[in-house]
């Protein structure tokens, strides 16, 4: 494993994208992210539970039994979440509700757990940190670039301040009510994910089988 | 001690009950402790969103307004209990302190509502309400009534508020619920809820009438003041809708003390 904290903390945002490549996090992105600010604090959210739980699996590596680190990690995990959520409940109601159960789902992120297991348990605290924030930062950026679209042409506004005037309000734009419901953030990842493979082509994946090409020939 | 724990190997089953237990302790006093320091917080929160509320059915202050002064504006309104069995203000609960969600669990509070009764799908209802008004002099000019129902998913809970006749509708706002977002969400679009300011909920015969019909209400009708367009692709959300204005302005809900308003014995 590359170690270069540079690289460890860049690579995650487009390279290695714990959304786009590694396909993980997705149900959240489509959830949370109707709207800017919601894509924003759940980020904020998950960025700030993904580099605690890698500090802390990664400060106690040495000393986790094998046998339930699974379980040890979720319970680290689980604990930051809850304090995350309470801070919300006490900090931003509002966000807090429009968010509802998508905060405590930190926990079954896979995002979270995924770093605490392959990268934190085996590398220093330092590192772990970064890693965490790589990753978080680039779940937020898709959450982003998907709540900023949605957003934009769902509602006509961003951070609800009103860009593209509605024609209910008298302007000229009329929102495309799909992009509010969740299937619109799959196609807005998937198009992300196509665009992200044809400007890096080493993501794309090796296809897992090939069609037989004499078939036709072989029947006839 | 623990210096000997910790220099037992990983995999010795006493040193994984040690990590496990004290792993246990750290997590549960990071959870507790922000629980409990951040609990008169979140106390203070719910409380300025819940005037909010009824701030914003009130008609005192207007959807989407910023920067408002909640606790100040709320102090123009006033909160009592209401015990809905007799109809009557009561005293025997503070208005400041009842909270309905813990009343409706507690069986010295609440009552099982009768399966032909239960209209709106509550199972329970607690026997005292808290009720909002705001005066002009000594007359009442809003009452804010806290009324809920269940929809499609999940129970939706409203603020209604009533004009001083006690019938025409002011203003309706639902602040919690989970239904169907982009269709029974609709319940909090501001432009649907805008058409019930001046629907009636009571008919010549005093029966709660106020309904949210399929389609759009036709305004020659004659039933027209006591309907309220429907929401495309939510017609359970709106049946739940009608079953709450059907539960809580009838005789279980708020129509006895409505009754006694009307004739001064509240």
């Amino acid at each position: 494993m590359d170690a270069s904290p540079r690289k460890v903390l860049f690579d995650p945002l487009v390279d290695n994208n714990p959304v786009t490549l590694q396909m993980l996090g997705v149900c959240s992105a489509l959830a949370v992210t109707t709207n800017l600010l919601n894509s924003l604090i759940m980020s904020a959210a998950l960025t700030v539970v993904c580099v605690f739980s890698n500090g802390a699996v990664s400060a106690i590596r040495n000393h986790m039994p094998s046998s339930i680190r699974i379980i040890v990690q979720m319970t680290i995990i689980a604990s930051l979440v809850i304090v995350v959520d309470q801070l919300l409940k006490a900090f931003a109601y509002e966000v807090s509700r429009s968010l509802s159960v998508f905060v405590g789902l930190i926990i079954t992120n896979c995002i979270v757990l995924g770093r605490a297991e392959a990268f934190a348990s085996k590398n220093p605290v330092g590192l772990s940190l970064l890693d965490g924030l790589g990753n978080g930062l680039g779940y937020s950026a898709v959450l982003i670039v998907v709540g900023a679209v949605r957003e934009l042409f769902g509602a006509g506004s961003l951070l609800g301040i009103v860009i593209l005037t509605p024609a209910q309000d008298g302007g000229w734009y009329v929102p495309n009510g799909l992009l509010l419901l969740p299937p619109s953030a799959f196609f807005i990842i998937g198009l992300m994910i196509w665009g992200i493979r044809t400007w890096k082509r080493d993501q794309v994946e090796p296809e897992e089988f090939q069609i037989h090409a004499i078939h036709r020939q072989e029947v006839l | 001690m623990i210096r000997r724990l910790l220099d037992l190997p990983n995999d010795d089953s006493r040193k994984i009950v040690f990590i496990a237990v004290s792993l246990c302790l750290v997590c549960s006093l990071m959870v507790s402790s922000a629980a409990v320091l951040l609990a008169p917080i979140q106390a203070a929160q719910q409380q300025e969103n819940r005037r909010m509320n009824v701030l914003l059915a009130a008609g005192l202050i207007e959807e989407g307004e910023e920067d408002v002064q909640v606790n100040q504006l709320f102090q123009q309104i006033e909160a009592r209990i209401v015990n809905l069995d007799t109809g009557q203000f009561t005293d025997a609960v503070n208005p400041a302190t009842f909270d309905p969600r813990a009343a409706k669990r507690d069986p010295n509070m609440s009552d099982e509502i009768p399966d032909d009764d239960d209209v709106a799908g509550l199972g329970r209802r607690e026997r005292y309400a808290r009720v909002y008004i705001l005066r002009d002099g000594d007359a009442i000019s809003r009452l804010v009534l806290p009324v809920r129902a269940y929809g499609l998913w999940s129970t939706m809970f409203a603020f209604i508020a009533l004009e001083g006749d006690l019938n025409t509708v002011a203003a309706i706002n639902f602040y919690e619920h989970a239904e169907t977002p982009g269709l029974g969400d609709e319940i909090e679009d501001p432009d649907w809820r805008a058409l019930w300011a001046g629907r009636q909920i009571f008919d010549a015969q005093g029966q709660p009438r106020l309904r949210v019909i399929r389609g759009r209400v036709d305004s020659a009708s004659p039933n027209a003041i006591h309907e309220v367009d429907g929401m495309a692709g939510a017609t359970l959300t709106g049946n739940g809708v009608s079953n709450m204005i059907v539960f809580w302005f009838g005789e279980s809900g708020f129509g006895q003390f409505l009754d006694n308003l009307r004739t001064g014995g509240a």
